[in-house]
C-alpha cells in the first residue's frame, strides 16, 4: 500500500508541475498577456513600457522559471484592482466557496443516496420512474438557469428566502446551496441506482433472503455497503466539480466566494488573481483526488492487498 | 455495426425516451435551419415602445408578440428561434474538433504507446483536473469572444474523453492475430489504423460524441450566460437568459424560456445518447 500511495503522491506532484504549465501557457496564447490587461485604446508605447515593467518581454522559459518560482513561494503577483497580493484576495473569499461547497454536498448526499436507494428497491414501479425522471432533468438543467427559477419561486414570488447574498446566514446559503448540489445529487443517485440493482442481483443477496432476513436489513447491512464503495470516490469527485461549479452558481447568486470573484476578475482584467484561481482550483481537485484515493485504500481492503 | 437502416429505426421506434430525444432534436435543428422562414420578427429589431411585455396568455401582453418581448423591444420567439443556431453550430462543429482531436491523440497514445502514450495520457490527467467551466472561461477571456474561439473552446474542453476510450481500445486491438497478419503482409500503420483499428471503434466514439455534445451545449450556454460566449450581436439562449436576469422581478416570464429551450435540448440530446449507448455497445461504461 505504501508503494502505491506513494506513486499516487508522485503523480499529484506532476499533475500540479502541468497545472503550471497550462496556466502559463494559456495566459500566453495571445502573445503579450499586457493586451488582456489594459485597454484597446492604449498608446503602443505605453503598452510596450508596461510590458518591460511586468517582465513580458523575456524570454518564455525565464517567464515560465520566474512564474513557477511565484507559484511555489505562493506570490501569484499584485491584483491591481484590489492592490493586494492576488494570493490574500483570493484566499479571503475561500471560506466562503467552501462553505457553499460543503452545504451543497450535503444537499447532495442527502438527496442522491436516499433517490438511489429508493430507486433500485422499487426498481421499474412509479416511484422509480419518478426518481429517474427527476434525475434526467437534474443533470439537463443549466445550473444558472435552475437558480434563477428557485430565486423567482422562493424568493421573489414567495418571499421565504433571500434573493441573493450571503447576509442572513443559513437561510441565504439555501438556494445557492440546492442549485450547485442537484447535478451532482442527480449524478450520484443515477450511480447509485445501477450500482443497487446489479448488487441486489447477487447470490449472497438471495442467501440473506433465503435465511429469513427483513429486506430492510438486506437493503442497509449487505447491500447498501458494497454498493457504496464507489460511491465514495464519485463523492470526492463530485466535491471538486462543485468547487469548479461555483463560478456560475456564485454569479447567480451573487454569492461572495471565489467563483464569482474569478468572474469579476475577468471583467476587469485582473489576470494575477484570474491565474491563481484557475491554479488553486486545479490543485484543490489534485488535492481531492488523492485524499480520495488513500480513503478508498484504507475502506477497501481488496484494493489494499492488489 | 452490421444492423441496417431498418433495425435501427425499429430499436429507435421501439425505445419511448430514445423517440422522445429524437424528436426534441430535430425539432431544434428544424427550428436552427427554418429559423427565418419561422420567425415573426427580425431578432435584432428593437420596438422600444413595446419593451419587456409578457407573453399572450399573461396580462401584460402585446399583440403580435407571442412570448413577449425583452428590454429592448426584441421579439422573444425571434430571438430563441435564432438562438437555436449558434447552440446547434457550437455543438456540431465543437464535438467534431474535440471528435477528431481526441481520437488522433487517443490513436497516437494507444498505437505507438512508450513516451508517446506517456506523454498524451498526462496531458489527459492534467487537463481533468481542471473544472470544466473554469478552464472555458479562462480560454474565452485570454481569447475573446467569437464563434470560432467558442468553437474551439468546445474542442480543447471535450477531447479527452475520446482520447482516453480510443486508447483503451486501441491497445486491446492491437494485439489481436488480424492486426499482425496485415503488419506481417506489409500494411502500413497508417493503413492499419485507419481501414482496420478504427472502424471497430467507431460505436463507442458515437456514443461518447452524443454525450459530450450535450455538455457542449451546456458549455456554450454558460460562457454567453456570463458574458463571454459570441459576439453580443448574435442572439443566444444563455445570453438571453443574463439579460433577462436583470428584470427578474418584474418580468420573470423573459427567464423561463430561454433555460427552457437549453433544458429540452440538453434533454433531447441525452436521451438520445442513452438509446445509441443501448443499441450500439450496451457494455459501454461511460
Amino acid at each position: 500500500m505504501g508503494k502505491y500511495l506513494l506513486k499516487r503522491l508522485g503523480q499529484s506532484v506532476i499533475a500540479i508541475f502541468g497545472i503550471t504549465v497550462v496556466v502559463f501557457v494559456i495566459l500566453h496564447l495571445t502573445g503579450n498577456p499586457v493586451e488582456l490587461m489594459v485597454s484597446p485604446t492604449t498608446p503602443k508605447e505605453q503598452m510596450e513600457i508596461l510590458s518591460e515593467q511586468m517582465g513580458f518581454n523575456d524570454p518564455l522559459p525565464e517567464q515560465y522559471i520566474r512564474f513557477l518560482k511565484g507559484v511555489l513561494t505562493g506570490d501569484f503577483g499584485t491584483s491591481y484592482y484590489y492592490n493586494e497580493p492576488a494570493l490574500s484576495v483570493v484566499l479571503e473569499r475561500a471560506p466562503a466557496t467552501l462553505s457553499l461547497a460543503c452545504a451543497a454536498l450535503l444537499i447532495c448526499v442527502l438527496l442522491g443516496v436516499p433517490a438511489g436507494i429508493l430507486s433500485a428497491v422499487k426498481r421499474n414501479k412509479l416511484s422509480d420512474a419518478i426518481i429517474r425522471v427527476l434525475a434526467l432533468l437534474g443533470q439537463c438543467m443549466p445550473a444558472f438557469w435552475l437558480g434563477i427559477m428557485l430565486i423567482i419561486l422562493f424568493a421573489v414570488k414567495l418571499h421565504w428566502l433571500p434573493t441573493g447574498g450571503a447576509d442572513e446566514g443559513l437561510r441565504s446559503i439555501i438556494l445557492p446551496a440546492f442549485t450547485l448540489g442537484l447535478f451532482s445529487a442527480a449524478t450520484i443517485c443515477r450511480l447509485l441506482r445501477s450500482n443497487m440493482i446489479e448488487v441486489l442481483g447477487k447470490e449472497y443477496i438471495d442467501v440473506c433472503r433465503a435465511k429469513g432476513l427483513p429486506a430492510r436489513k438486506i437493503i442497509t447491512k449487505h447491500a447498501l455497503k458494497n454498493a457504496m464503495s464507489s460511491i465514495i470516490t464519485m463523492l470526492g469527485m463530485q466535491f471538486a466539480s462543485l468547487i469548479g461549479g461555483s463560478v456560475i452558481t456564485e454569479t447567480v447568486f451573487g454569492w461572495p466566494g471565489v467563483g464569482r470573484l474569478v468572474v469579476q476578475s475577468i471583467t476587469s482584467s485582473d489576470f494575477a488573481v484570474v491565474e491563481c484561481i484557475v491554479f488553486l482550483m486545479a490543485v484543490v481537485f489534485v488535492v481531492i483526488n488523492f485524499v480520495v484515493d488513500v480513503l478508498y485504500c484504507v475502506i477497501n481492503p481488496r484494493v489494499r492487498l492488489q | 455495426m452490421k444492423k441496417g437502416f431498418l433495425n435501427t429505426w425499429d430499436s429507435l421506434r421501439r425505445s419511448k425516451t430514445g423517440m422522445i430525444g429524437l424528436i426534441l432534436v430535430l425539432v431544434v435543428i428544424l427550428c436552427a435551419l427554418f429559423a427565418p422562414v419561422l420567425a415573426p420578427y427580425d431578432p435584432l429589431a428593437q420596438d422600444l415602445m413595446n419593451k419587456l411585455k409578457d407573453p399572450i396568455w399573461a396580462a401584460r401582453s402585446s399583440a403580435g408578440h407571442i412570448l413577449g418581448t425583452d428590454q429592448l423591444g426584441r421579439d422573444i420567439l425571434s430571438r430563441l428561434l435564432y438562438g437555436s443556431r449558434v447552440t446547434l453550430i457550437v455543438a456540431l462543429a465543437g464535438t467534431i474538433v474535440g471528435g477528431i482531436v481526441g481520437v488522433v491523440m487517443g490513436c497516437l497514445a494507444g498505437y505507438y504507446g512508450k513516451w508517446v502514450d506517456a506523454i498524451i495520457m498526462r496531458l489527459v490527467d492534467i487537463q481533468l483536473c481542471f473544472p470544466f467551466t473554469l478552464l472555458a472561461l479562462f480560454i474565452a477571456a485570454v481569447l475573446g469572444s467569437s464563434l470560432g474561439n467558442v468553437i474551439l473552446i468546445a474542442g480543447i474542453t471535450s477531447w479527452v474523453r475520446y482520447a482516453r476510450l480510443v486508447r483503451g481500445e486501441i491497445l486491446s486491438i492491437k494485439e489481436m492475430e488480424y492486426v499482425e497478419a496485415i503488419r506481417a503482409t506489409g500494411g502500413s500503420d497508417a493503413r492499419i489504423i485507419f481501414y482496420h483499428i478504427l472502424p471497430n471503434i467507431i460505436s463507442p466514439v458515437i456514443v461518447i460524441a452524443t454525450l459530450e455534445m450535450a455538455k457542449i451545449v451546456l458549455m456554450e450556454a454558460s460562457l454567453s450566460f456570463l458574458g463571454y460566449g459570441v459576439p453580443i450581436n448574435i442572439p443566444t439562449w444563455g445570453r438571453m437568459l443574463s439579460e433577462a436576469r436583470d428584470n427578474i422581478l418584474t418580468n420573470p416570464w423573459q427567464c423561463i424560456f430561454p433555460g427552457l429551450c437549453i433544458t429540452l435540448t440538453v434533454l433531447g440530446v441525452n436521451l438520445l445518447g442513452d438509446w445509441l449507448r443501448d443499441y450500439l455497445d450496451p457494455k459501454l461504461d461511460v
